[in-house]
């Protein structure tokens, strides 16, 4: 992975020098719409290269850039800003505390397809996964879970119904699998910003990370 | 200038860097995709129509995850249910509600197939593709 992205940043090196001016120039209008540009350095050089911000957020469909703005009913689509106005807000994804916005009956999404008088079924109990790493613990809550899924939505594809019966960490999360099924797809992404509201279980103050062998037994120390 | 062994080493990496470019056009696209939508092109662009677009956000409003994803079947995988028309006016995935009974119908093409012609089937602003290292592609294979 470390060689990938140094012969990626290798390559825009070396494409900025070569006469292939259309990639120079894409790169640059990318660098001017999604990076602060240090004056007049060149593109290559931009302050904060790999920054990824976003610039626009909850975009009405005419201009969020996967929708077809010469499409007569795309103007018809009702902008996220409309439908959150309102809403209980968060720093992430959507912009939109869903846990609370529905907590606090902002919403009430059926839980039948026809019936709106039928009832989520919701399990009130916490999981505790021990983290090995200096963040907190992570809980897995059912209750909020369970207000929007269905038990068979988890079980027993994603995982077995028994605490600690499944292996995952953060690298697997991240790639889309496990918690990373539904979180960064619809549910809230895992950012800076959101790490504690899964690892929510403070370590005891006593706790310090386990020390590496490597180190441990390095003969210059 | 740039010297001989110097210009095929460029070459070789060229094409890289026209893919990395490419990748990071797409990333910028996304931005400002709202959170949670879906571009279902399996088949549109193909059949002349532009791509569906799902907002997942619009939808959870309205009905919990459980309605689509417990009772109607739809499977966590954009693209992966192989939705066609004629599934859809026979009732099934979008058609168990684009209905004229739950939702508006199937006749208006365009609220669904909204999409910019030639978009992949995609999730939008997803954590996998706010990575730095296009983590995803891998993923997308599978
Ligand atoms: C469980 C029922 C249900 C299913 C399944 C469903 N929808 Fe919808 N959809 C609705 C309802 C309800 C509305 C709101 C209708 C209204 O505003 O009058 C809606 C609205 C929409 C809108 C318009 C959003 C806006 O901005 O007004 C789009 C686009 C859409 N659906 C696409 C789809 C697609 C594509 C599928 C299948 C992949 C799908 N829907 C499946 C119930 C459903
Ligand atoms: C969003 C996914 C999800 C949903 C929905 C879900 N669970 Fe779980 N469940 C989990 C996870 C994660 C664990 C912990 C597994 C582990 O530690 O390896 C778990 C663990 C369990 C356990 C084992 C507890 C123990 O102490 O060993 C039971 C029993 C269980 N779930 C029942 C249910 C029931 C009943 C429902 C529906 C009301 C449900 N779950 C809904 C994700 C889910
Ligand atoms: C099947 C989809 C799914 C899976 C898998 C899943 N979640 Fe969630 N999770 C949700 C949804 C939906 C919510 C509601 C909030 C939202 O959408 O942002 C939620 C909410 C949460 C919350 C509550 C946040 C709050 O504000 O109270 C925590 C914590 C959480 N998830 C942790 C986890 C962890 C840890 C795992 C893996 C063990 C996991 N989730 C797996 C769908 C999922
Ligand atoms: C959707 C829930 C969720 C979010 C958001 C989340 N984590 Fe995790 N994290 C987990 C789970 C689950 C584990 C595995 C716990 C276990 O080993 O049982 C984990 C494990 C870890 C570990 C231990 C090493 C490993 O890979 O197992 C570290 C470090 C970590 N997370 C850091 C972070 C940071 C930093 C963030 C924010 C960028 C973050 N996590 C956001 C759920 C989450
Ligand atoms: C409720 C949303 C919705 C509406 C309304 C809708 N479609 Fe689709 N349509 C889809 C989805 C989702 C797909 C699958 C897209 C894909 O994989 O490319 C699809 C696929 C298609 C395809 C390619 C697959 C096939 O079945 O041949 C064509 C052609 C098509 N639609 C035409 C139409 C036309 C014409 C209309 C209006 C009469 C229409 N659609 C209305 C959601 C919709
Ligand atoms: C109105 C129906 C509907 C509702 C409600 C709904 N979804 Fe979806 N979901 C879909 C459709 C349609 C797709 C795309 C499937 C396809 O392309 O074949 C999808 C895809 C997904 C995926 C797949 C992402 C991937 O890996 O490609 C996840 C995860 C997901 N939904 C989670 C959720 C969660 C969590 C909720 C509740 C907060 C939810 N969905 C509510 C219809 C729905």
């Amino acid at each position: 992975m470390n060689f990938k992205t140094k012969s990626i940043s290798l390559a825009f090196a070396l494409v900025a020098v070569a006469p292939l001016s259309a990639v120079q120039a894409e790169d640059a209008v990318i660098a001017q719409s999604d990076t602060i540009n240090v004056a007049s350095v060149s593109a290559v050089n931009t302050f904060n290269r790999n920054l990824k911000k976003e610039t626009n957020i909850n975009a009405a469909p005419s201009e969020d850039g996967i929708h077809d703005p010469a499409n007569d009913s795309t103007h018809v689509l009702q902008p996220p800003k409309e439908a959150f106005s309102g809403f209980v807000t968060s720093k992430f994804g959507n912009y939109v505390d869903w846990v609370k916005t529905l907590e606090e009956g902002k919403i009430n999404p059926r839980w039948d397809r026809i019936n709106p008088a039928e009832e989520a079924f919701v399990m009130d109990m916490d999981i505790v996964r021990e983290v090995k790493s200096s963040v907190p613990d992570v809980i897995f809550p059912h209750r909020q879970h369970t207000e929007w899924l269905a038990c068979a939505n988890c079980h027993p594809t994603i995982f077995i119904p028994q605490q600690n019966a499944n292996q995952f960490n953060m690298s697997s999360i991240l790639l889309g699998k496990d918690c990373g099924v539904c979180h960064g797809k619809v549910s809230f992404p895992v950012t800076t910003k959101s790490c504690g509201l899964c690892h929510s279980k403070p370590k005891p103050a006593d706790w310090e990370p386990p020390m590496s062998q490597a180190s441990l037994k390095n003969p210059w120390k | 200038m740039i010297l001989n062994p110097l210009r095929k080493f460029i070459n070789k990496f060229a094409c890289v860097g026209i893919l990395a470019g490419l990748v990071l056009m797409l990333g910028s696209q996304n931005v400002h995709a709202e959170y949670g939508d879906v571009v279902i092109n399996n088949y549109s662009d193909a059949a002349g129509m532009r791509p569906a677009v799902f907002p997942h956000w619009f939808h959870r409003i309205r009905f919990r995850c459980k309605v689509c994803h417990a009772d109607l079947g739809f499977e966590f995988k954009a693209g992966g249910n192989k939705i066609t028309m004629a599934k859809i006016i026979d009732g099934q995935f979008c058609g168990a509600c684009h209905n004229g009974e739950v939702a508006w119908s199937v006749e208006n093409c365009n609220m669904c197939h909204s999409g910019n012609p030639g978009t992949p089937t995609h999730f939008h602003g997803s954590t996998v593709q706010r990575l730095v290292a296009p983590a995803y592609k891998s993923l997308e294979s599978k």
